[in-house]
């Protein structure tokens, strides 16, 4: 981003008719992913969405676990932190909470988020802390070179699973619709465009928002290839879904044949987030900008209380 | 009794769930106030109704550091304890129960037993817990004490459960005090007053309002004995400090939580026992890695595995010590006590600001859930707050270096949010902007510099903090070496080793990393007879002091049964050794709770 953009975004104080473009995203190395890959779909469709939003990198904080699509904050021009493997919600969650005027953008794939990190998906869904989660989802693991990951089909070959996974896949969507998220979606790499639009709803949103994104390995998953989800998606916006409906939501999240839903699931805009139910953020800005230390009369009381 | 050393130890044993807990409360609360130093340890187990609990008291006007040797005044509140532990009881110790349930056994001549007939006291109370409220007042009447402040404690203590409640408990105080002024032995020598009124605390309170006055914004822990006492004091204050607490899903989400938390910005601190801690431990190198300041208190207790929960042992040294892959900057330190703890969190998040490194704390079940009193007036709750090298201006240029090389290893670091100072913070290796240099192309040189950067920063750090001392007479016949929680039991022990004639001198070490190998290595070299005296089987800390000193020591006295070292214990162990060039010296506790 331009130093004459920031200026003018300042001052209008953040209400920017600053134009962004994506380029003012874009991190200081080029992805290494195998060309072709679903990732490089949505870094593209993050950079737009954010460019649209007018957010600015620098009040901006990309985390993420370890995987191939883990390398996401290395290409993206953000605060970010690329941490362990499947610790991406924890970390961005104390992020959140110690600055909660940063806008926290969770990054990650399918065996880091729903495998090795699928205890924090519970709970950070269910602490509804307003972050938004993107899942890479390939059903495979990649930088592993290709074993079942917890969303592979049932009969799918992997090195680890040579005569075919025997163990049914996690639904991300129902998962998190029971876990208490308030916003569920689902996006496929390969449409930039509907995927833009709901990466801007997501951000938008105030609470904990999934997108679990169809972002297809062109190496070691030759079965659900982009040509696979080219052939099967459908939008549920075309079939008059309500995403207040959860029930009506985990029916259509349930649907896996020659149909695919994607687009937004569920929206639960009633329920408030945790910053915002936190009495302790309720004044005095961001936690880590407030003065540190005791003052008289606390320490005061303390003390008392002791005695 | 003389009056020269008024040094008691009331005992107050019963089942999980008759409120042994209370009364022991109840005394700290009046013996502190009268200025009277104490101590309280609470043998426990992991039962929420039933078993054994036995609190021992013990009220000094001298400096009190352990519960001590000896029981003068026993409450029983059930047949059990009475059967356990009249066997402790000596001539001229009183044996207080509750004649309408428990039978006296057999006991030495000179016991007093001090038959309350609780039922007649209390107008027929049918309230179990009455006994307490009467063994208390039994108990000032022994010792010649003013009611009124257990009175005034009485109303506000059961002021929530009505005024019924509290005339009974004020009737049943009356008339026990009365019964025992009028049918018990009681001391000859006046109970003294101290110098001001004390306060009270134990391990985790300290731990809790140290971080507190160092500025911890953020806290996050699960729930773990012995060590949920921090995430109860900080929850409950927390509204009114200012501070983020967070009970998370598992020690895993703990520690990433507090990570995102502290590189945010907040000083944050997490605390578990050794199990949790097991599951921090990738944590604890990413935040090495990633060059992220943080706290995180490990309160030990038995081991291995899940161990006694509830019961004392100093077994997680290198656990902490080996937690995580690789090789980088951390400091882990031990503190003596409950002082102790509070002032070492304020100093160690100086130290982590400065360094940008995780740090782990080393408590144990002992100092942590034991009752300390201390002098309010030697409490510093503004501690001097230093962040080091904290950026928290933006920049008109960009180009920041977060990973910066410098000749201190310190890299400034610049909080999120800041226009000019984006980065990224990575667990892979990465050069000087944060790009990693794990993935495409590895550069060994760079790699080589930037291990280097981080591992110069613990040369600053060693500078930066005390030494070990040797405490006591240099030509002493024996040197007690130890570390963490067993400073004060030592120290009793060396003041009875005198008595016997025995000149003892006492190594104490509190730093574990940085260890100051030069300086060990130099007053070991000046000592006579050495001797370990550590809470765990294998000298874990013997084993540490070698590898960083090449040396070793002549002796050890190693308990590991779950309870605490008496002073005797290691009296014992000094004597056996010196007598007979005992290799290992393991005591047998006395005491079965």
């Amino acid at each position: 981003m331009t130093e004459i953009a920031v200026k003018l975004k300042k001052e209008t104080n953040g209400k920017a008719s600053v134009k962004l473009s994506p380029k003012d995203y874009k991190g200081k190395v080029d992805p290494d992913w195998c060309p072709g890959c679903g990732d490089f779909g949505l870094l593209n469709a993050v950079q737009k969405a954010c460019s649209e939003l007018a957010i600015l990198p620098s009040e901006m904080l990309v985390v993420s676990g370890i995987g191939c699509s883990s390398n996401f904050p290395g290409y993206f021009n953000a605060y970010g932190m690329h941490t362990l493997h499947g610790r991406t919600l924890p970390v961005a969650t104390g992020a959140k909470l110690a600055n909660h005027e940063l806008t926290v953008i969770a990054v990650g794939g399918d065996g880091d988020g729903y495998g090795i990190g699928g205890n924090h998906f519970l709970h950070t869904a269910r602490r509804n802390v307003n972050i938004t989660y993107l899942v890479m989802n390939n059903q495979i693991y990649g930088l592993t070179t290709g074993q079942v990951s917890p969303t592979s089909s049932i009969g799918f070959k992997t090195k680890s699973t040579p005569h075919g996974n025997i163990i049914p896949p996690i639904n991300p969507i129902t998962l998190a619709i029971m876990a208490g998220a308030t916003f569920v979606a689902r996006g496929f790499t390969s449409d930039g465009k509907n995927l833009v639009e709901l990466i801007k709803q997501a951000i938008l949103h105030k609470g904990f928002a999934l997108i679990d994104v169809f972002s297809p390995c062109v190496t070691y998953n030759k079965v659900n290839t982009h040509e696979f989800f080219k052939q099967r998606t459908v939008y549920l916006e075309d079939e008059d879904h309500d995403p207040t409906d959860w029930k009506a939501a985990c029916e259509k999240a349930m649907v896996w044949d020659d149909e695919i839903y994607i687009g937004l699931f569920l929206q639960n805009r009633e329920r408030k987030s945790l910053e915002d139910l936190e009495p302790v953020l309720e004044e005095g800005g961001p936690l880590a900008f407030r003065p540190l230390g005791l003052n008289e009369d606390q320490a005061a009381s303390v003390l008392k209380n002791m005695m | 009794m003389s009056l020269a050393k008024f040094d008691i130890a009331i005992v107050v044993g019963g089942a999980a769930g008759q409120g042994v807990a209370t009364p022991g409360n109840i005394l700290t609360k009046l013996f502190a106030r009268r200025g009277l130093n104490s101590y309280a340890y609470n043998a426990f187990q992991s039962i929420i109704r039933g078993g054994h609990c036995l609190l021992t008291f013990r009220v000094s006007e001298q400096e009190v550091f352990t519960h001590g040797d000896k029981f003068d005044i026993l409450i029983t509140l059930n047949q059990d304890t009475m059967n356990r532990h009249l066997k402790h009881m000596r001539p001229g110790t009183w044996v207080i129960y509750n004649s309408d349930s428990i039978t006296p056994g057999e006991a030495d001549d000179g016991v007093h037993f001090c038959k309350m007939p609780v039922k007649e006291l209390s107008n027929n109370n049918r309230n179990k817990l009455i006994q307490n409220t009467a063994a208390i007042a039994a108990v000032l009447g022994i010792m010649n004490l003013e009611l009124e402040a257990f009175e005034e404690i009485v109303k506000a203590q059961f002021k929530r459960k009505g005024q019924e409640v509290v005339d009974a408990n004020l009737g049943v105080a009356r008339a026990a005090y009365q019964h025992a002024q009028d049918n018990y032995p009681s001391f000859e020598a006046e109970v003294p007053f101290g110098a001001k009124p004390l306060g009270i605390w134990n391990g985790n309170t300290a731990i809790a309002i140290g971080a507190a006055a160092a500025g911890v914004k953020f806290y996050c822990a699960y729930p773990m004995s012995p060590s949920t006492g921090i995430l109860h004091w900080i929850a409950q204050n927390a509204r009114e400090l200012g501070i983020m607490v967070r009970q998370v899903e598992d020690e895993i989400g703990v520690i990433t939580m507090a990570i995102g938390a502290a590189h945010a910005g907040c000083r944050t601190m997490c605390a578990t026992s050794g199990g949790g801690f097991a599951l921090m431990t990738e944590g604890v190198g990413a935040a090495g890695m990633m060059e992220i300041p943080l706290v995180i208190v490990d309160v030990q207790r038995s081991g291995p595995s899940t161990g006694v929960p509830t019961k004392t042992e100093q077994g997680d040294l290198w656990q902490v010590l080996g937690a995580s892959q690789g090789d980088f900057p951390r400091f882990i330190v031990a503190p003596r006590d409950a002082v102790d703890s509070f002032n070492t969190i304020p100093m160690l998040f100086n130290l982590v600001d400065k360094y940008q490194c995780p740090s782990i704390v080393l408590s144990d079940q002992l100092i942590a859930e034991g009752n300390f009193t201390f002098d309010p007036d030697e409490i510093d709750m503004h501690p001097n707050i230093d962040r080091g090298e904290l950026i928290t201006e933006p920049s008109e240029t960009n180009g920041y270096m977060r990973y910066k090389i410098t000749e201190s290893g310190i890299s400034p670091r610049a909080l999120p949010g800041l226009e000019g100072r984006i980065h990224v913070v990575s667990t892979d290796e990465h050069q000087e902007d944060g790009v990693l240099i794990s993935d495409e192309y590895t550069h060994p040189h760079k790699r080589q510099a930037m291990m280097e950067k981080r591992q110069r920063k613990m040369i600053g750090v060693e500078k930066e903090i005390e030494p070990p001392k040797l405490e006591g007479p240099e030509d002493s016949n024996v040197t007690l070496i130890g570390w963490g929680s067993t400073y004060g039991v030592i120290h009793e022990a060396i003041e009875q080793l005198s008595d016997e004639g025995i000149t003892a001198n006492h190594l104490h070490i509190k730093w574990i990393v940085p260890f100051h190998g030069e300086v060990v290595s130099d007053i070991l070299s000046r000592c006579n007879k050495t001797i370990i005296v550590e809470n765990n089987y294998s000298g874990l800390f013997h084993r540490y002091m070698r590898s960083e000193t090449g040396l070793t020591v002549d002796s050890h006295i190693r308990k590991y049964d779950g309870e605490p070292f008496m002073p005797h214990h290691i009296v014992d162990g000094v004597k056996e050794i010196l007598e007979k060039e005992t290799e290992t010296f393991v005591p047998v506790h006395e005491i079965i709770v």
